[in-house]
């Protein structure tokens, strides 16, 4: 049931994303980035298996049963991934405001469709 | 001394971060001080990756190995930890990027360094991204260096400001983005199947993969090559690429000629690690795919070069045949074309480094008077009460005109392929490798590669000629565009570096073939990044 869900997240978070990522509105294409990269962070997620009640921390360093945790890695990449994804949508947001500000429009072209 | 040896490969990442760090606590005015430190940095690195060439290129000669030196992080072994690795095709890459960064520096200090702020931070920092992506022996770190120099790359594309920039910087920005979670994707995928981000550790896990999961690692390896291929250029992922190329500042478009290179360095570097001739069920998977990408993306570049209506737009289009002719030199999967091919990234990078660097100072004949960027240094006051003598440096000479066509005719022989530059002899060398390799019975493939080689190499003579007719033949009335001499050494020494390639051929193509065979056997790399020498018990009292 978990993974169905998560898989279904994933999924739609994508469609949505690159939907909108197709749009012509600069706005569209920002959140469109946003989507699709909530959904590669949780793909990365998933890349660890779906664990419930495993966690990533080894506490104790004497006998170490690794199947009773869950795998450190992907989440230490998420953490990467977010914070870069994070920093590059608001580098993008500053470069679109400077577009409104200068073409006047918020079509990704510069100019409105006649 | 040689705990001190083993660090400088850390130094071609290091050195770039500290000096953009210390320039940004100073004041933007302090102009000079930050172009100071800006050149002492870039001409350490140069040093210093002449250096790690050396050192990569004698590594066998010493120690019997397979001429890969590694430098564990922390000191963790390599599976575990980041690795960075230096061998001859990546120390190679590092010597071209810090001689293209040396060259933009310096032609930047003339004016554009002035046309925005934190220009030289932004400057250091890209160089730190391109030599940490070139060094580093970890996919995910490679994903953290990408974004830094991306990160850079987009403040670089918007410097000097104005809507053409804005407007490309937005588009360039949105399908780096993109590309960039195609690689999160890829590697994530890689990482939950083979469980290694480790790209040695890969070369070895992905044969030894059940059949299940091989479709998967395929994927994992469509997704990135796509994400590379973005980067790289190639058709049909590059319609951001001439546009975003000419709106960028000249300097920031010569570093750009590195860039794209950078997706090929990763594609060659992966491929022939991971899927080369022991990879099993997977061996040269998708060579075809990049044989007949090249081949569409020269195609695509040759008739963007025929239609440019404006040169800047024809460099960004030299640079799609340029990628286009590595990836289908990679995509034939032989050492020989691809030795060849590594000669040609080398000369083709300088040449379209060079052209870019020129073509600011032509369009100077051409519309003396408005230009864009002087209202931007107007509108960040900088320009005649900072440096008011600065503008008499300047050489008003007839002489100017002369050394400004002659380089053009250089940048045109360099890209199209003629004698006696070096163009000539690394599309030379690809075409006589691939004929040697097909024996008597020549291929299709090989003569469509030639012959699309050829009508590139005509159509840029045809291209360049052209534009080159109406810069220079055109009426001059009497103004001669001001140059300085420190905007004309880069060019002049890109091009003299091109002549020095040709003169050095022999020892050059040595290089280039010692490191497409230590390419072709990955099983030398793999074993210097899992199981590297520990020399000498001194070595393991500095570690500790």
């Amino acid at each position: 049931m978990t993974e169905l869900i998560f898989s279904l997240a994933v999924g739609i978070l994508t469609a949505s994303g690159v939907w909108l990522l197709l749009r012509p509105r600069t706005f569209q294409v920002i959140i469109g980035l946003s989507l699709l990269s909530y959904a590669v962070n949780l793909f990365i997620f998933g890349m660890g298996r779906l664990r419930t009640e495993a966690p990533p921390v080894i506490a104790n360093i004497e006998a170490i049963d690794p199947a009773l945790y869950t795998d450190p890695l992907p989440q230490a990449l998420v953490l990467t991934a977010i914070v870069i994804g994070f920093a590059m949508t608001a580098l993008f947001l500053v470069v679109l405001l400077a577009s409104r500000g200068l073409t006047g429009t918020d079509h990704v072209d510069g100019r409105e469709d006649t | 001394m040689k705990g001190l040896a083993e660090h400088l490969i850390i130094v071609p990442v290091l050195l770039p971060l500290l000096s953009g760090a210390v320039m940004l606590l100073l004041n933007e005015r302090s102009r000079i001080i930050k172009g100071g430190i800006g050149v002492a940095t870039t001409v350490a690195l140069l040093i210093v990756s002449i250096m790690l060439l050396r050192l990569a290129d004698l590594a066998p000669a010493t120690s019997g190995g397979p001429g890969v030196s590694v430098y564990q992080l922390g000191n963790w072994p390599a599976p575990f930890g980041i690795v960075l690795v230096l061998d001859r095709l990546s120390a190679l890459m590092l010597v071209l990027t810090s001689v293209l960064g040396l060259a933009s520096l310096l032609f930047s200090l003339a004016r554009w360094h002035r046309a925005g702020p934190r220009f030289h931070t932004i400057f250091q920092l890209q160089l730190m991204g391109l030599n940490g992506a070139f060094l580093t022996g970890d996919l995910f770190n490679l994903f953290v260096f990408f974004e830094v120099l991306l990160a850079a790359s987009y403040g670089l594309v918007l410097h000097g400001d104005g809507i053409v920039r804005v407007k490309a910087g937005l588009a360039y920005i949105a399908v780096n983005l993109t590309a960039s979670f195609l690689f999160l994707i890829g590697a994530s995928l890689a990482y939950g199947v083979t469980g290694t981000l480790n790209m040695a550790d890969l070369a070895i896990r992905v044969p030894a993969l059940a059949p299940g999961e091989i479709s998967l690692v395929a994927a994992a390896a469509a997704i990135l090559g796509t994400a590379f291929l973005m980067k790289a250029g190639a058709w049909p992922l590059n319609f951001w690429l001439p546009t975003t190329y000419a709106a960028a500042s000249a300097p920031a478009a010569a570093m750009f000629a590195i860039m794209s290179k950078l997706g090929v360095y990763v594609i060659l570097r992966l491929w022939t690690l991971v899927f080369g001739p022991e990879a099993g069920a997977l061996a040269g998977f998708g060579g075809t795919w990049l044989l007949v990408g090249g081949m569409l993306t020269i195609v695509f570049g040759t008739v963007g070069i025929l239609a440019s209506q404006s040169l800047p737009r024809l460099a960004g289009c030299s640079v799609l045949v340029s990628s286009g002719t590595l990836i289908a030199a990679i995509g034939t999967g032989n050492e020989t074309v691809i030795g060849a091919a590594l000669f040609y990234l080398v000369s083709s990078t300088l040449g379209i480094a060079a052209l870019f660097l020129l073509i600011e100072l032509v369009e100077r004949l051409r519309d003396p008077g408005a230009d864009v960027l002087a209202v931007t240094m107007e509108a960040y006051g900088g320009g005649d009460d900072d440096e008011p003598q600065n503008d008499e440096v300047g050489i008003a000479i007839p002489a100017t005109i002369a050394l400004l066509g002659g380089s053009f005719i250089a940048c045109a022989l360099l890209l199209s392929g003629l004698p006696p530059l070096s163009g000539f002899i690394a599309k030379f060398a690809i075409m006589a490798a691939m004929f040697k390799v097909d024996g008597p019975a020549v291929q299709a493939t090989t003569w469509t590669m030639v012959g699309l080689l050829t009508v590139s190499g005509l159509a840029t003579l045809i291209a360049m000629t052209r534009s080159g007719i109406s810069s220079f033949w055109a009426r001059m009335d009497d103004s001669i565009p001001r140059v300085r001499v420190i905007e004309m050494i880069p060019v002049l020494a890109l091009l003299l570096l091109c002549f020095g390639l040709t003169v050095a051929g022999g020892p050059t193509m040595q290089y280039m073939e010692a490191t497409t065979q230590a390419l072709r056997i990955p099983q030398g790399y793999v074993k210097g990044v899992l199981t590297p020498e520990r020399s000498g018990p001194e070595q393991g009292d500095d570690n500790q």
